[in-house]
């Protein structure tokens, strides 16, 4: 059901190139954004406009491709993303992360390790990880060419001292190899570890801010923190309430009006998969 | 004895008319400068000049750096002219609030250039920001107030602190004393006294009152119309000043 | 028992079906032809040109069927169309001195040559609600006579041609393409202006009332004003020469600032310009006052700190198919990062309660 009026994956040839070069130059300098020509694209900016192009330019006729939003394959955006790959690509799209050789995120990474054939791409909203205590573009690239992060450690001081805590619990700052300190998107702090050593390349595509960056695979990554106040991957400490997995990200869901709630996996394909292979929750059926 | 900044030939000028010109000066270790004239002499283009906050049109500014000896800070490169500034250098500035980050507690202030320069245990951070405060006389129990909480006083005090915890071995100061009241400007400069004298620092300070230079200075330039008019160690220039300029400088205050 | 939500596929297809239903509205009224909206709704086809910087009044009318009249989406309609079309090339620069026009008037000289002429404008109406309109049928005649022949030239000339303004050197250099490269700092004019062309009109027209009412006020009169068509040429390079390939209707704001001097210059009027497809007074002005008020740094001016001076401030947030995505996107699903978020204030919360019973207990 290819749409044949559009070129293979929506964007001209000549596009794709210029975001290739994007990405190859962000995969030699990790953790560096490279700006790039953003296009519009036929869904709003801030909408993953950013990994949508990502994606269709390493896409090939062969890949199979993942969407997830929050964890989910079938969250509202994920499943509009699929279906405009389906549309203008028409390459095989799956549900499952280990059948995916291209998996588009927004907000997490998929709980199962991923491999060296795999690329995750991430939509990004706001690629600086400084902007939010510099907003001028030209001075936070400065910072970055000089290597001048000693501002982003003094917010993490003040989380500490107002709260007893780092108060940042998602988009968690890291430092590529010693160098480019870097937005790793919104993802949950408790996926941070996972960016680091990672078989799979990571692409992230940040549309609107017009910024390319990459992790190439086995990437050192660390998150900021202090000797003293070391970094904590948390989550919310249950077992998930389909599957019973206690190692995974897990969404809350109120379930009555008078606060009951249970616990259930973000990444519904690693849920899935539990279940199948005969894992019962508390709360599953 | 090495100068520690050799300042040869500085000039600047803004289109046609002349911010500084000419200036050429040593700093030896331990040793306070103090550089006065009214407002307009190009004392403080002089210092930005020094600061590498200006560049100059022409001249050398040469500090005595801890890896490579004496270097030229006016043709070294931007990182390395950063690194200075945020290690081995400090700059007063006479608003603290051009010199704080108003948005950000006086921990958090005194600790920035510490985290600057690869501090990363909060607990020891915590503890000399804390040490800072004492020295420069803020009560401890305020380590988590914002400056905007802070009178004037204590905010340049704060500044102060903010700049001296990295044990910088020059300290550029601009009008340190301006825009506070008599009372608060006595106990600030026994204050700078006592700093400049327990940690031998060695410090430019521009300022248009000349009891600020009495107290604190060694030597002393007056600056008329961008050029050096007279130099000479403190005492002597303000009790016997030579030139026109400075004497009328001398006898239009009260002395100290 | 729980059952996780699904079927997001089948939800968003029954909304795109409703969404269709909605926007033909009432069956027996008959439907808006895109011809209708091309002819009657002719401002809003302009403003979607405009801002969508793609001169096709058949797609704009068809973009503004499409979209409800929702301008903005309409307008992001056309942008999402323009990035698939390939490119054959630049025009050569039009000329807009030489312009047919179809109002052009000067706030700045009472008669000039090629004189005043008001043009189709809601200026003079009073702003009462038309009845008349709200019958069908009307046929209005306006009266019509020979165009003068002549040229039309343009105001900021004469004033040129004194010295009494300054220069605006003809410069070759290829603008950038802010569609084709990032946008990054420092602009220059020539890439302020077309960022400018094609922002928001109510967020340029926001700032530049902000100009007038001091902040970073620049003193503009509107020198001249002029609306309609120009040709639009193009080399081809097989023929050697340039031929025409169709005409387009612009809107030409150049308005004569505050005059600055110094002791080596003698005081000269400065411009500021704004150029709009289509007829687009009020995005044209708002334009030209806020490429003055960008210009102080070259110009020697204080930065007082306006929004209106600030490069970065307007062509970051100007984009109105950058902002309203971005800010429609936290109507997506954030559980996620919501869930961390949650987590984290029970934890300080408990930590908070237990100090406090800790000190109760002491």
């Amino acid at each position: 059901m290819t749409d044949q009026a559009y070129n293979f994956a929506y964007l001209d040839e000549q596009t794709k190139r210029m975001i290739r070069r994007a990405i190859l130059k962000g995969l030699a300098i990790p953790g560096y954004q490279v700006p790039f020509a953003s296009r519009e694209m036929p869904m709003p900016y801030g909408w993953g406009t950013g990994g949508v192009q990502v994606s269709a330019a390493v896409l090939t006729p062969d890949d199979t491709l993942k969407v997830i939003d929050q964890g989910a394959d079938d969250t509202t955006n994920a499943v509009s993303i699929r279906t405009f790959f389906e549309r203008t690509a028409g390459v095989k799209t799956t549900t499952r992360t280990t059948d995916a050789s291209v998996i588009q995120t927004r907000h997490r990474i998929p709980e199962e390790p991923l491999t060296d054939n795999q690329i995750l791409v991430y939509q990004v909203p706001i690629p600086e990880p400084l902007r939010f205590l510099e907003p001028r573009e030209s001075e936070t690239r400065k910072m970055h060419s000089l290597e001048e992060y000693g501002l982003m450690h003094v917010k993490l001081y003040e989380d500490i001292s107002r709260h007893g805590h780092i108060a940042t619990s998602y988009a968690y700052p890291v430092k590529i190899e010693g160098r480019y300190v870097m937005d790793p998107s919104p993802i949950p702090k408790f996926d941070n570890p996972k960016l680091g050593d990672m078989a799979a390349i990571q692409l992230f595509g940040a549309g609107r801010e017009q910024r390319i960056y990459a992790l190439p695979p086995y990437t050192q990554v660390v998150s900021l923190d202090f000797e003293d106040h070391p970094f904590e991957a948390s989550k919310a400490d249950h077992p998930c309430g389909l599957c019973d997995a206690t190692d995974s990200y897990l969404d809350e869901v109120i379930i009555d009006d008078t606060g009951g709630r249970m616990f259930v996996c973000s990444d519904t394909d690693y849920c899935a998969a539990r279940q199948a292979a005969g894992f019962k929750g508390k709360d599953a059926a | 004895m090495r100068p520690l900044l050799s300042v040869q030939g500085v000039a600047k000028r803004y289109g046609a008319h002349i911010g500084c010109a000419d200036v050429s000066f040593d700093l030896y270790p331990g040793e306070v400068m103090g550089i006065v004239g009214e407002s307009g002499s190009g004392k403080s283009t002089l210092l930005n000049c020094m600061a590498g906050h200006l560049a100059p049109d022409a001249g050398q500014v040469v500090f005595d750096t801890r890896a490579e000896g004496p270097k030229d800070t006016v043709t070294m490169s931007e990182p390395e002219r950063r690194m200075l500034s945020r290690t081995d250098w400090a700059f007063v500035h006479q608003h603290a609030r051009d010199g704080l980050r108003m948005g950000v507690s006086a921990g958090g202030n005194v600790g920035e250039r510490l985290m600057a320069v690869g501090a990363r245990h909060y607990g020891e951070i915590r503890g000399k920001a804390t040490d800072w405060l004492e020295r420069v006389e803020i009560d401890a129990a305020r380590i988590d107030d914002r400056p905007t909480t802070f009178s004037g006083g204590m905010q340049q005090r704060l500044q102060i602190a903010r700049n001296l915890v990295t044990g910088p071995r020059l300290v550029f100061m601009d009008e340190p004393t301006g825009g506070l009241d008599v009372s608060v400007q006595a106990r600030l400069l026994d204050l700078l006294r006592g700093l400049v004298r327990d940690m031998g620092l060695s410090a430019i300070i521009v300022t248009h009152d000349l009891a600020v230079v009495r107290l604190l200075a060694d030597r002393l330039m007056v600056m008329k119309s961008g050029r050096v008019v007279e130099a000479g160690l403190t005492d002597q220039v303000l009790d016997d000043p030579q030139h026109a300029y400075s004497q009328l400088l001398v006898s239009s205050v009260l002395q100290v | 028992m729980y059952v996780a939500v699904k079927g997001g596929e089948r939800a968003i297809e029954s909304a795109h079906a409703w969404l269709a239903e909605e926007r033909r509205g009432d069956t027996s009224i008959s439907e808006l032809g895109i011809p209708q909206i091309r002819e009657q709704l002719k401002l809003s086809v302009d403003r979607v040109m405009a801002e969508g910087s793609l001169y096709d009044p058949d797609l704009a009318a068809l973009a503004i069927k499409q979209s409800r009249g929702d301008l903005i989406e309409a307008i992001f309609l056309i942008r999402a169309y323009r990035t698939t079309l390939p490119r054959f090339g630049a025009s050569s620069p039009v000329d807009t001195g030489a312009m047919s026009c179809d109002r052009r008037i000067s706030a700045t000289f009472k008669d000039l040559p090629g004189g005043q002429i008001l043009g189709p404008t809601f200026d003079y109406t009073h702003r009462l609600l038309d009845f008349k309109l709200a019958a069908e049928g009307e046929l209005p005649q306006a009266p019509t006579r020979e165009a003068t022949p002549g040229n039309v030239p343009h105001v900021t000339e004469f004033l040129n041609r004194e010295g009494l303004i300054e220069e605006a050197p003809h410069d070759d250099t290829p603008p950038p393409d802010l569609t084709r490269e990032p946008l990054e700092m420092p602009a220059d004019r020539a890439l302020r202006l077309q960022a400018l062309t094609r922002a928001d009109e109510g967020f340029t027209l926001g700032l530049a009332y902000s100009t007038q009412r001091g902040y970073g006020r620049n003193h503009a009169f509107v020198g001249e004003l002029r609306i309609g068509a120009v040709a639009v040429e193009m080399d081809i390079p097989e023929l050697g020469f340039a031929i025409e390939i169709g005409e387009i209707t612009l809107t030409e704001c150049e308005t004569v600032n505050q005059f600055k001097g110094s002791k080596t210059e003698p005081p000269q009027f400065t411009r500021g310009y704004g150029l709009v497809f289509g007829q687009s007074e009020r995005k044209a002005i708002s334009m030209a006052l806020v490429d003055r008020a960008l210009r102080w740094e070259e110009l020697g001016e204080d930065n007082v700190g306006a929004p209106a001076q600030d490069t970065e401030f307007v062509l970051y947030h100007a984009d109105n198919i950058q902002a309203t995505g971005f800010l429609e996107h936290i109507k997506l699903p954030h559980y996620v990062d919501f869930q961390s978020e949650l987590e984290l204030v029970r934890k300080l919360r408990r930590e908070a309660g237990a100090t406090e019973t800790q000190e109760a207990a002491e």
